[in-house]
């Protein structure tokens, strides 16, 4: 075992909480795909995966640059159809039903499984407007309801001490790690299943990044989420399953302090300890 | 290459950006300048009692009693003037024949010009033009009346091989020796008096129906025209302009029909714009007839056309600068996408398809081609809005261009053509700042 491996080891000693141990097979899975594949055109971007996303844990996926790790994602809630050329194989299903069926609904897809991206994207409005977007779009009205979901979103994104009186003030204003969060709320305030997250955490600095792992934390006891992350150490921190992605095949999927620490595959084993990638 | 001939390198190059925009500025000043001088003495100017006498009788304005104090007074300078001609006009009775048809012909001369500077003399019939029932309404244009009064121009012809020379010879030459010689320098002398001249600010220039093909009144038909024409237009072009914008930049994709419809719109903004004015005539009123002739809805429809490729470049371009990213996230919120570009796209791309509705809108506002046929005539009243939609109507643009060419004595109106060249020139202006700050405060709310 090299030095890596061992600083690995320890941060997940210190991650915050009881890691719950997957109790495999005995949930239904949330999230399954089976050979499937993304296709831009004619370079096949993910190939062939097959893997079991288990309720109210946090799964990572973890890869080299241009590994089809983001692509994945991104299939989960159809953002890939924006991508001209864009065409899927095999399955890919939420509670078994395949979301590539025809007759899926994009947008009813699109509540269940929210999204936060890698840059803080708020919309240029108040902060109030950005987490009353998504419950506008879905028909309520009503402010003293919006109110509520606004707050119980900030609230739950950690983020409504910092705002609570500045609802009204634009969230282009606020600092990168705040509109991370806030998009974070905003995700939530959908009420969403699933929360995919593509390498959240990549552009702020280590304090934000802090906030944003511990929020992870809070949130998996009620949500389904799945990280993408570039940063091993982030992975080992605040996931509870591992996927290891490499040129658009699954090399390894599993819990992770067994991936970390175990790992199966020499490929896994050298990606992790930074022979490569 | 040293560090000494780069600095002086950089150093010559930002000096010409400095150079060139110093030029401009330059430029925009000669231009603007003169524009600004001249357009201004239609708003303030020294009126004579003629025009105090003018808007009390034709607009009841001005306090009455004063001004009736006013032209008794000048009456009273006045009558000595009028006695001296009837006096030589006695006289001319008692002259030979062959003499007294030569004298007649000089003091009919004679009392035209005295009637142009003061009025139709006391106990003639009125005169049937309104311009002739007044004198002399602007001391600036009463002291040239007075050069033709006291000089006669004569032409030198002594030289074959060029032009005839002007000469200006005294009028009062005609007259020595008889009892009109003194009316000449009384005249000179007394014709402030006669007139009363006053520095005045004429602010309802603006607002003032026109009289008599502009030799009295203001220009607020052709101000009024001109709203109506770019307010219209913008009212046509931007919806159809944003829609279509919003059209090629989120839904329309690739394809060749697409491509070819871009290259259209392209070569549509290339297009002459009397070429519209004559698109307009065609399509507008001949074949769909809009209206029976010329009105304000025809030529809003063909500026609209003039300058919808502009709105849909300009706007498709701001649609396209708003970042993908929040679409993405708009999206990934489960909003469709006519709620994505309602709720985000265009808010976000507000400032940039502002500018150039109201850029379009100071192209709508000057524009003289498309109206010539479409909605503008040189004389007019203000028009109301339900009339907007059959009658034509006088505009800035057109009027100053059919002053400059069609009018018959633009000479004694120039302060109305170069009021109107003002005016038109303010209005862009306030358009184009009312852009520049409105984008201005957008952006500010959009940044945070």
């Amino acid at each position: 075992m090299n030095g890596v491996t061992v600083e690995l080891a320890s941060s997940l000693a210190e991650r915050q909480g009881p890691a719950p141990e997957p109790k495999d097979r005995l949930e239904e899975p949330v999230i399954t795909a089976e050979e499937f594949s993304v296709f831009y055109g004619d370079n096949e971007a993910v190939k062939r995966v097959s893997l079991d996303v288990p309720p109210r844990r946090v799964t990572a996926i973890i890869g080299p640059s241009g590994c089809g790790k983001s692509t994945f994602l991104r299939a989960v809630n159809r953002m890939n159809d924006l991508i001209p050329g864009c065409r899927t194989e095999g399955l890919l299903a939420l509670e078994g039903q395949d979301l590539n069926a025809p007759g899926v609904d994009v947008v009813t897809l699109r509540r269940v499984v929210g999204m936060v991206f890698q840059k803080p994207n708020p919309f240029p409005k108040s902060v109030f407007d950005n987490v009353a977007f998504g419950p506008r779009i879905h028909g309520v009205r009503g402010k003293p309801e919006l109110t509520e979901t606004v707050e119980v979103s900030l609230r739950r994104a950690g983020l409504w001490e910092e705002v609570a009186d500045r609802l009204s003030h634009n969230a282009m204003a606020l600092s990168g790690g705040q509109q991370q969060r806030l998009c974070i709320a905003r995700a939530l305030a959908v009420d969403p299943e699933i929360l995919l997250m593509d390498e959240p955490a990549s552009a702020l600095d280590p304090r934000s990044t802090a906030r944003i792992e511990d929020l992870i934390g809070e949130l998996r006891a009620d949500y389904t989420i799945v990280i993408v992350t570039h940063n091993m150490q982030q992975a080992a921190r605040v996931s509870d399953l591992t996927a290891f992605l490499y040129e658009g095949r699954l090399v390894e999927f599993g819990p992770t302090d067994q991936l970390f620490t175990k790992p199966r595959q020499k490929q896994t084993e050298d990606y992790i300890t930074g022979r490569f990638g | 290459m040293r560090l000494s001939t780069r600095k002086l390198l950089d150093r010559s190059f930002s000096g010409l950006g400095v150079f060139a925009i110093l030029l401009m500025v330059g430029a925009l000043l000669v231009l603007l300048a003169p524009i600004a001088a001249r357009g201004s003495r239609a708003f303030v100017f020294r009126a004579t009692v003629e025009h105090r006498q003018f808007m009390l009788e034709e607009s009841g304005r001005g306090d009455h009693d004063a001004i009736d104090a006013e032209i008794r007074a000048a009456a009273e300078v006045r009558r000595k003037a009028y006695d001296m001609i009837a006096r030589f006009e006695e006289e001319l009775e008692a002259a030979g024949r062959s003499e007294r048809r030569e004298l007649r012909r000089s003091l009919r001369e004679v009392k035209d010009h005295l009637a142009g500077l003061l009025g139709p003399a006391p106990g003639n019939a009125r005169p049937v033009l309104l311009r002739d029932q007044y004198g002399q309404t602007r001391w600036d244009r009463a002291l040239v009346g007075l050069g033709d009064f006291l000089y006669v121009t004569e032409y030198d012809y002594s030289d074959p091989s060029g032009m005839g020379r002007p000469l200006l010879v005294p009028r009062v030459d005609g007259f020595r020796g008889t009892s009109l010689e003194p009316l000449f320098a009384y005249v000179e002398q007394n014709l402030e008096r006669m007139l009363r001249p006053r520095l005045t600010f004429y602010w309802r220039f603006l607002f003032d129906e026109g009289r008599d093909a502009h030799f009295f009144g203001g220009i607020w038909p052709a101000v009024l025209g001109t709203l109506y024409l770019t307010i219209g237009t913008m009212l046509i072009a931007a919806p159809v302009g944003i829609a279509s914008a919003v059209y090629l930049a989120e839904f329309a994709g690739e394809g060749w029909l697409i491509s070819l419809i871009r290259t259209c719109i392209g070569t549509l903004a290339g297009v002459p714009s009397i070429v519209f004015g004559l698109f307009g005539l065609a399509f507008f009123i001949n074949t769909l007839g809009v209206s029976d002739s010329k009105s304000v809805l025809a030529g809003c429809l063909t500026l609209a056309v003039l300058v919808l490729p502009t709105v849909i470049r300009a706007s498709e371009e701001a649609i396209l600068a708003v970042p993908k990213t929040y679409k993405e996230a708009s999206l990934s919120l489960g909003a469709g996408q006519g709620s994505t570009v309602l709720r985000v796209i265009l808010p976000a791309a507000l400032p940039g398809i502002l500018t150039s509705v109201i850029i379009s809108m100071g192209r709508a506002a000057g524009e003289t081609a498309p109206i010539i046929f479409t909605a503008a005539v040189s004389l007019g009243r203000p028009l109301s809005l339900r009339q907007t939609l059959s009658q034509p109507t006088p505009a800035l643009p057109w009027n100053i261009y059919n002053l400059c060419t069609e009018h018959e004595a633009v000479d004694q109106i120039r302060h109305v053509q170069y009021g109107m060249v003002l005016t038109l020139v303010l209005l862009v202006l306030l358009l184009n700042l009312a852009a520049i700050l409105l984008r201005a405060r957008l952006a500010r709310r959009l940044a945070g």
